[in-house]
Parts: C-alpha cells; structure tokens; sequence
C-alpha cells in the first residue's frame, strides 16, 4: 500500500519556502513516513523547533506545532514533556539553532536522558542569515565569516550528546532517505532521549561557496564522505578524517532512568504518603 | 514498491527543478523540463520510489498503474 504522506502535511502551506535543492524537504519527507511507520497518536504528538531555515519545518506538519525562539526548541520541549509525559514531542533544529546557542540545552537535554526525539538539520552552515559559520563547520571550509577558511573545530555531535547521556544516538543522510526514515522511526519509538543528526545539503550558503556544487553534488559528496557505523568501527584511525559513520551509533534501553519516569516517581511517593 | 508500480507528477506545481530526482533515478525516466520536472520515458520506470524519497518538495509519487 502506497504511503499517503499528504495526511501529514499542511497542503495549503506548501510549496514551502525553502531554497530549490534544499535538502530540509527530503528530511521532512522521511520524518512523515517515519511517523506513519509506527503507531504513535498523531493528536498526541508536538513537533518543536527554534529559529533557522529548519526551524521552519514544523510549519508545515499538521500535528500540534510549536515555533519557538532561537535556540530554545529543548528547552520549550522539556517543558512540554513535563507537563504532559503522555505526548511524543519531537524536536527539529538546525545545527545553529541545537549546536550554537542552543548548545547548552541540548548537552542538559542529553543528560536528563527526556524522552524527546531531537533530529538535527546538519546543512554545516547558518543558512537563514547568509552563511556564517556554525559549531559543525568544518575546519577548512569558507563562511562569509570565514572568508579565508574556517580556523575553529567542528563539534562531533553523536560524541558530544552520547558522553552527555543521550540513550540513543544515530546520523542519518539526505542522500539516503531510506536509512533516515529508519533511524526516526527508532528514535520516535526508544524511551529516553533520542539524538539523530542528518547531514543535509544547503547548495546556497554552503556547497556553492565551497565548490562542492549543487544539490546533487553535495548528495554525492555525503555518499563519497560516510561509511556504515559498522564499517567505521574497523577502519585505522588516519583513514576516519573527515569520514562520518552512518547509522545507529549509540543505544542504550534504560527507560527507568528517563527524566519523566524519575519525576513521575517522586509524585508517586507523595501520593503514598496522602493514603 | 510493486512490480508495474509507476511514477507520477501528484504536485507538479510545488516542483523547483532542482534536479535531485533526475539524478536518483536508476533508469533515467524523468529530464527537467522549462519551469519542472517532466516524464521523458515513463515505460523505463520500475517504481523504484527513488525519486518520492528523495524529492524535497513532495512532488513525485509513484501509484499503482490503473489506479
Ligand atoms: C537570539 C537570536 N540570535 C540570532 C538570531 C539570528 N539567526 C536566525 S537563524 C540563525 C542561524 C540558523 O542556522 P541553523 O540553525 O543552522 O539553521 P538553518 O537556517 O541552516 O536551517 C541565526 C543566527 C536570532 N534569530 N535570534
Ligand atoms: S538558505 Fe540553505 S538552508 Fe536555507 S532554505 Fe536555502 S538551501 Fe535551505
Ligand atoms: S526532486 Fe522534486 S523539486 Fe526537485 S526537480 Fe525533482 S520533482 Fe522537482
Ligand atoms: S520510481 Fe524509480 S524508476 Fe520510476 S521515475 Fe522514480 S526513480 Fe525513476
């Protein structure tokens, strides 16, 4: 049976805004599929994100949308899942927006292992304000604020949020939309915080301006630049530079050490205590 | 995916000719017309679904034939 992906969609806020190429679309194509694969509420699930080009994506969903402020879509989120521990609260940020100065609630977000699905739009790039460098710009790479090369590091985020305590942690890839949908539908589905970076082309700010080229170029340079997790794991260290490993990374089931699950303890001890 | 499933334009209008469905597509079924994509060759398609997991825009959609 062929997937009705335009129940997910809200048709009259489409086509959207983002640039021709752009690979936000494709990561909102295998998000939608990926919902449909599992068997959580739609009515019951909000999609949270802050500000950038990604920030618009849950505009465009039709579920229960919040667009927050920049930086601050874990922290809304949190609130969210707190209040209401029943719902499926999906997070999607840029790597600006969850890895710049969103950065410090995505390491708490990690710790506090809450249940939220957190897929990050890795274009390496600010998109929406022309081009500045992000944490996960490559060192090397030209941003109109690096016009002679990039001279920071760039974060590895599956470390990053795997040391900080996130239960499951996964990369997925635009040029390989079938693999994304699987590592969404795992996070929707694992209790705990689940942590899903998408390397993601944006041709305009970043590909063009570093020679890649255009949207399929940047798809065949993703292909040319990852390996399997599995594969990685057995590669000599001198041949991972500047390598992704694709896949699931990182997991661990521990649902009891989940931040609503502990919460939801302490008010069941007090409920005790009433009787 | 079914055998004699085929391509289709579910959106054309949405298209940005961007080029990625082209470029994914294993039996080179679809060419980027004046202002969007086309179907060059619709015989070729295997229905594959490349292109509708690809497309950013929520153009393509490959159905059933005689649906
Ligand atoms: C507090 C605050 N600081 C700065 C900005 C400007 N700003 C808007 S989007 C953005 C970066 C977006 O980059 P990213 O999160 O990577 O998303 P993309 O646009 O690439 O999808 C910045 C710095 C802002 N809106 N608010
Ligand atoms: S500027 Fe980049 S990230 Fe923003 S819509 Fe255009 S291609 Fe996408
Ligand atoms: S991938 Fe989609 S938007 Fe791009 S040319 Fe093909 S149909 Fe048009
Ligand atoms: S379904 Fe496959 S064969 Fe048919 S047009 Fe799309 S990519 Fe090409």
């Amino acid at each position: 049976m062929a997937v009705d992906i335009y129940k997910y969609l809200r048709e009259d806020k489409l086509p959207h805004i983002w640039c021709p190429g752009c690979g936000h679309g494709t990561i909102l194509n295998s998000l939608v599929r990926a919902i449909d694969q599992t068997d959580i509420d739609p009515d019951k699930t909000v999609v949270v994100s802050g500000i950038g080009c990604s920030g618009r994506a849950p505009g465009y969903l039709k579920f229960d949308t919040l667009h927050t402020t920049h930086g601050r879509a874990i922290a809304f989120a949190t609130g969210i899942k707190l209040a209401n521990p029943e719902l499926n609260v999906i997070v999607l940020t840029g790597d600006g927006d969850g890895s710049a100065i969103g950065g410090n609630h995505l390491i708490h977000g990690c710790r506090r292992n809450i249940d939220l699905t957190v897929i990050l739009f890795n274009n390496q790039i600010y998109g929406m304000t022309g081009g500045q460098y992000s944490p996960m710009t490559p060192t090397g790479a030209v941003a109109t604020t690096s016009p002679y090369g990039n001279i920071d590091q760039d974060f590895d985020l599956v470390d990053l949020t795997r040391s900080a305590g996130a239960t499951f942690v996964a990369r997925g890839a635009t040029y390989n939309p079938r693999q994304m949908t699987k590592l969404y539908k795992e996070g929707l589905e694992h209790k705990g915080f689940s942590f899903i970076e998408t390397l993601d082309q944006c041709p305009v700010n970043y590909g063009r301006k570093n020679n890649i080229g255009g949207p399929t170029e940047m798809l065949d340079w993703q292909k040319e630049h990852t390996v399997p997790a599995s594969k990685w794991e057995k590669m000599p260290e001198e041949e991972k530079e500047g390598i992704f490993p694709l896949g699931v990374i990182h997991r661990k089931d521990d649902p009891e050490s989940e931040y609503t699950a502990r919460y939801q303890q302490i008010i069941d001890s007090f409920a005790k205590e009433d009787e | 995916m079914a055998k004699g499933d085929k391509v289709t334009l579910a959106n054309s209008g949405w298209c940005k000719r961007c080029g990625i469905c082209v470029h994914v597509c294993p039996t080179d079924v679809l060419k980027l017309g004046q202002d969007r994509v086309e179907i060059d060759d619709i015989d070729k398609c295997i229905g594959c679904e490349n292109c509708e997991l690809s497309c950013p825009d929520f153009v393509l959609k490959v159905v059933k034939v005689n649906e």
